[in-house]
């Protein structure tokens, strides 16, 4: 089984490579590669979290075994929280690759496209399995540095600022990363995760830990694009191209932003109060400003980016409130709940925001403009998008029977349970402005009259479009069923117990 | 600990280009300036006084001082990585020059927010 696990670098990073070759010898086949290859991984990782659960497997990368009970070389580590991360990495960077194909028609180098596309999953599948820190940055910066170049695909104008912005901010995150890395390293003379941990918890919380803990709050959340550090990503996943806004929006920012900091702070450091605070705050801010921010764009992406902060900010809010819990040493089953729900919406925020900037796509596909504007009346014209981006629009906002509904229920709950009522309130208040103003996109893009100017050569997008969307709103359905008991042993339960449970 | 202390200023020293400067070719010197201060800390970190290359000596019967030997391969890394970042820039840096005729920043403002 653990053999398995190199597979996900190694497939996506073959294939990178091996586009180019391709491309000189069957030019009707490369375009398919990524999604192939994505398409296996997924099999295996569902394969993996059937047969594994929550166990760790651990894989030593040249067979390296520990000398005196001191880790040597590069550990990859595979537990619930991983394996569900990698399922959806790569679900979503198979429809994403698929519908790449007809979508990248229009620009020139589309191998290049393809190439970037794999090394940025590689990266993030590398991110998400790697047990060493130094090896996570490495990892990092691969898929980020793909990503850049993604962002500035079309290079044009906007494309270029937009990439140029993101870079520039990116790189000083990925600095402070290093440089929190560096101290870590100073301080325990190690960088396998789990040796740190050990090490940190034998002693008492000092300064230089607290100190590390704020470079890398203010690195991976400049990567995730939290409140104070979100500038860069309403510019960033506007201005890329729609499958690549999926993937940026619906993936990047969750596995080397989110991800990393619920695993560092969760099963590496020990939890202290004030930073668990920081943390709360931090979500808290960006659940509200974001949506803030939202309402009153009329560039469809704009408004689905910053979407993307405010959801986010439910995700980390939740992990803070359970990090609080924890903290003050209070009932540990609410402090499960509230990450259980935190862990389920981040889950099902990668969903719904991937079908919703796919739609985006379809829409500028067929009219040409994403300006809302200057929309109208598409329901008739696009028949599949405007009814699975009815299904995104419910489920992100929160209507039963979709998995936003049950996802933002279990925040709320957690945090009434855990006498946060100011919290729960203003998940309530945010939850109805992301309703209106998805009412509003809904309203203008889809139900209002055609506009007269743009009614010409409107047809639906090609199948190969359709099906990402079909399927991705089919699971926006059925991701609802994770909350049941019997089906959230098997899919939920994994991913919590893999952070809560190092710390009992 | 003057090495750390100047080591930190020079990465205060890079922070500070990057955020007052307006010309983009100044802000990528400004990053590079950061990243270079950090691979000296880490080779700072490594560092003994008096330590000799890490290279097993075996036929020596006392103990030797050795370097640590980890923040030299970890700097290694990181520098192609920096060269990685850098060249991306300034190829962005270039093509901005190319649509907008200029390299001030505050002229550079499609975008807004």
């Amino acid at each position: 089984m653990d053999s398995l696990i190199p597979l996900f670098v190694i497939v996506p990073l073959g294939i990178a490579f091996l586009i180019p070759l391709v491309w000189k010898l069957i030019p009707s086949a490369f375009k398919y590669l990524p999604a192939a290859g994505m398409l296996v991984l997924v099999v295996i990782a569902f394969f993996m979290l059937i047969t594994n659960g929550s166990e760790t497997v651990t894989y030593k990368v040249g067979g390296w075994e520990p000398v005196k009970n001191i880790p040597i070389g590069i550990h990859l580590v595979v537990d619930g929280l991983s394996m569900t991360m990698l399922i959806l990495i790569n679900l979503i960077g198979f429809l994403a690759g698929l519908y790449s194909v007809p979508y990248m028609k229009k620009f020139t180098g589309e191998n290049y496209y393809f190439v970037l596309f794999s090394l940025m999953v590689a990266g993030m599948n590398g991110v998400v399995i790697t047990g060493d820190l130094f090896n996570l940055f490495v990892f990092l910066e691969i898929s980020v540095i793909s990503s850049y170049a993604l962002v500035a695909f079309g290079s044009s104008k906007d494309e270029l600022e937009a990439s140029f912005k993101y870079q520039v901010l990116g790189g000083i995150a990925s600095l402070f990363i290093l440089f929190a890395l560096a101290i870590t390293y100073w301080y325990t003379s190690t960088l396998n995760i789990n040796d740190i941990s050990l090490l940190l918890k034998q002693a008492p919380v000092s300064k230089i830990t607290i100190f590390i803990q704020i470079f890398f709050i203010a690195g991976f959340g400049l990567k995730a694009a939290l409140i104070p550090f979100h500038a860069w990503l309403p510019d960033a996943h506007s201005s890329a191209p729609s499958p690549v806004s999926a993937m940026l929006s619906g993936i990047l920012i969750k596995a080397i932003g989110v991800y990393v900091l619920l695993r560092l702070f969760f099963n590496m450091f020990q939890i202290s109060l004030e930073i668990s605070v920081i943390i709360t705050t931090i979500g808290v801010l960006s659940m509200v400003i974001g949506v803030v921010l939202a309402i009153g764009q009329w560039d469809m992406k704009r408004l689905f980016a910053y979407h993307s902060i405010s959801q986010m900010g439910y995700v980390v809010m939740a992990a803070g409130i359970a990090m609080i819990i924890l903290s003050k040493g209070g009932d540990k089953g609410i402090a499960v709940l509230a990450l259980s729900g935190g862990l389920f919406h981040m889950f099902n925020h990668s969903v719904f925001k991937g079908l919703l900037f796919l739609n985006a796509g379809s829409v500028e596909y067929a009219t040409g403009t994403r300006n809302l504007k200057e929309l109208g009346g598409l329901s008739e014209l696009l028949p599949v998008t405007s009814v699975t981006s009815l299904g995104a629009s419910l489920s992100i906002s929160g209507i039963p029977p979709f998995n936003g509904f049950f996802s933002k229920l279990i925040i709320i709950i957690a945090a009434i349970q855990g006498r946060f009522y100011l919290l729960a309130l203003l998940a309530v208040i945010v939850s109805i402005i992301t309703l209106a103003s998805f009412m509003k996109v809904q309203r203008y893009a889809f139900l209002d009259k055609l506009k007269k100017t743009r009614i010409q050569n409107i047809k639906e997008v090609p199948f190969l479009m359709c099906l990402p969307m079909i399927v991705l709103a089919l699971l926006c359905l059925f991701m609802s069923l994770m909350v049941i008991p019997g089906i959230r042993e098997t899919f939920l339960m994994p991913a919590v117990n893999s952070l809560i449970s190092l710390i009992m | 600990m003057l090495n750390y202390i100047l080591c930190f200023i020079l990465f205060l020293i890079g922070l500070y280009g990057v955020l007052t400067r307006k010309n983009i070719i100044k802000i990528i010197i400004g990053l590079g300036i950061m990243e270079y201060s950090l691979n000296l800390f880490f080779i700072l970190m490594g560092y003994i006084e008096g330590g000799v290359i890490p290279i097993v000596d075996l036929s020596s019967s006392q103990p030797i001082k050795y370097v640590d030997p980890l923040p030299q391969a970890l700097v290694l890394t990181s520098i192609v990585i920096g060269l990685a970042t850098t060249a991306l820039l300034l190829a962005i840096a270039i093509k901005l020059y190319k649509k907008y005729k200029t390299f001030d920043i505050d002229k550079i403002n499609n975008l807004k927010g």
